[in-house]
């Protein structure tokens, strides 16, 4: 019944659990003083899908940026695993190997062959020598399909395989938790279908937690075991909905009644924040 | 690459390059002749026109004063064979590409420096930003006086002109790597030396190849008046004294076809350095011939 207690052979995940405690994020406390995140608190279970969803410009990717050791915060604190990564006392979180960030418009590096840049990772922490690494970037590439670009430049190949590429380079660095920022933004409907069930697939054999954010709440309930909507700057949770449609799921769970259901429960929430959201342009403008 | 040149030799672009060079040394070759052709009565009206509006009457303004391409091609055939043509096309091609070396050899590391370290930039950038707009010529004379030889002062003020635009190339390529790209790598565990090799060096090469090949163009400029300027070297006048030296030499002794040979010579001579730099920048960007 529910996958996310069971590892790929079954046995539960016991790591990757992320614990959001209190956080606040103030840019430039001196001057402006913008409150990007306000007292947020959020657990995410060990090997869970979590999905982010909140309009553009909120203060998800602060969360994110805070998790991943790329920006500091203000007060509170995040652990993974019960190990503090950053709180008050050590604003900035070390970026490491355990918490991978697949970004917005991806970040593969150009200059290198789509496996160069998969086998970067364990290659750099001295995990693995090359031989080792183009073995494993191999064999995790193929179980993603992605074996025919192996020797291709990102820059050759469509903005859908460079995210599957991306991720596979994630997962290669065996994180205890996965920061996806909007990777399906830019791709169209049809492609973007495609990739969360390639997601899925991926998910289904490495069990790790996901940290995903989106602003689509269709994405977000077809994907997530648990959907948080944020609301607008400054950004906290606004709502958090279990979503109890069983994993492994496939694309017919979109036009399921329970899905259907999910959505409407949600969409007042969604929209009422991207008003405001909205009207804060507005006004701003 | 047989294969490659008969599919160029087929397409209508190639026979439209032709084309055009065809005519333009029709057109040339006509107009520098206009002294022999407006002879008869019957340009008269065109001559008294010309005069009228200010001009030489015999013949047509600018373009009848200047050497025919026959001529030239027969001056060419002429020089070609001399040991002098030579030497200057090779006293030339050899500062080109010491002073680009030196500049390469000295510009991207120092490009690099000012770009990835704060004091560097803090140090070196204000006089730098002072000295780079003085143009490479305006070096000339004080480069006589500080550089023990001839030779030397005109490879270094060769050496100025590609310095410049070579530094802020790598300067403005390292700053504008897109930061992800540094996130991602200290993510997976890169060292500051991992990210400066595998991140910074490859992210700044397509601007690397940039400023060579815009620098490569000012050098064939600086050393041509550099030469000039200087009298040509420590060589015998007229031999060996470098291609600017042959042009100013040809003025000098009134032979006007070979100055134009010695324009077309440099001319060709920057192709094929544009060339040659094209290719090899090609070769080390492989990611960048795919767009």
């Amino acid at each position: 019944m529910d996958m996310r207690a069971a590892g790929p052979s079954g046995s539960p995940v016991t790591r990757g659990r992320i614990v959001i405690d209190d956080v606040v994020k103030v840019y430039d406390p001196e001057g402006a003083a913008v409150m990007a995140v306000d007292h947020c608190s959020l657990d995410i279970e060990a090997g869970e899908i979590c999905m982010i969803v909140g309009p553009s410009g909120c203060g998800k990717t602060t969360l994110l940026n805070a998790i991943a050791g790329f920006h500091d915060i203000t007060s509170g604190r995040i652990l993974l695993d019960d190990e503090v990564l950053c709180s008050a006392e050590r604003p900035k979180a070390e970026p490491g190997p355990d918490r991978i960030v697949v970004f917005q418009n991806g970040a593969l590096f150009p200059w290198k062959t789509n496996l160069d840049n998969v086998i970067f990772g364990p290659v750099m922490q001295g995990k693995l020598d090359r031989k080792q690494a183009i073995d494993k970037g191999r064999a995790m590439m193929a179980d993603a399909g992605l074996s025919s670009v192996e020797h291709s430049y990102p820059g050759e190949v469509s903005s859908g395989m460079r995210r599957r590429v991306e991720i596979v380079r994630a997962l290669m660095n065996d994180p205890r938790v996965l920061l996806l920022d909007e990777p399906y933004r830019a791709l169209d409907s049809l492609t973007k279908s495609v990739m969360h069930e390639a997601l899925l697939e991926i998910y289904y054999k490495n069990k790790v937690t996901i940290f995903f954010i989106t602003h689509d709440l269709e994405e977000a309930i077809f994907l997530g075991h648990k959907v948080a909507i944020m609301t607008t700057r400054p950004c906290k949770p606004k709502k958090v909905l279990a979503v109890d449609i069983p994993h492994p799921r496939d694309y017919s769970v979109l036009t399921s009644k329970r899905f259907r259901e999910l959505i409407e429960e949600t969409n007042d929430a969604v929209h009422e924040e991207a008003l405001k959201a909205f009207q804060a342009g507005e006004k701003e403008g | 690459m047989a294969k490659k040149l008969g599919k160029m030799v087929a397409s209508s672009l190639f026979w439209r390059g032709v084309a055009s060079i065809i005519v333009f040394l029709v057109l040339w070759e006509i107009g520098s002749r206009s002294k022999e052709w407006m002879a008869p009565e019957m340009f008269a009206p065109l001559k008294s026109l010309l005069g009228a509006l200010g001009f030489k009457k015999d013949y047509l303004p600018w373009i009848g004063t200047v050497p025919a391409p026959s001529g030239v091609l027969k001056a060419w055939v002429e020089v070609i064979g001399s040991a002098g043509y030579w030497q200057s096309a090779y006293m030339s091609f050899f500062r080109v590409m010491s002073g680009f070396f030196a500049a390469m050899l000295v510009g991207i590391p120092f490009g690099l420096a000012l770009a990835v370290s704060r004091t560097a930039n803090g140090i070196f950038f204000p006089t730098f930003e002072v000295l780079r707009p003085i143009p490479p010529l305006a070096w000339v004379p004080a480069s006589i006086i500080f550089w023990p030889t001839q030779e030397l002062s005109i490879t270094f003020v060769t050496f100025l002109g590609a310095f410049y635009t070579i530094v802020i190339n790598v300067l403005g390529g390292a700053r504008s790597i897109d930061v992800r790209y540094f996130q991602a790598a200290q993510s997976m565990g890169s060292s500051s030396w991992d990210i400066f090799r595998r991140i910074i060096l490859p992210g700044t090469l397509p601007s690397i190849v940039v400023g060579s090949a815009v620098g490569m163009g000012i050098t064939w400029e600086v050393v041509v008046a550099a030469e000039m300027i200087s009298g040509g070297g420590s060589q015998a006048a007229g031999t060996g004294g470098g291609l600017g030296f042959f042009i100013w030499n040809s003025y000098v002794g009134g032979s006007y076809e070979q100055i134009v040979v010695g324009m077309i010579s440099i001319g060709v001579a920057g192709y094929f350095s544009s060339e040659l730099l094209r290719w090899l920048g090609k070769y080390v960007t492989p990611w960048l011939r795919v767009r």
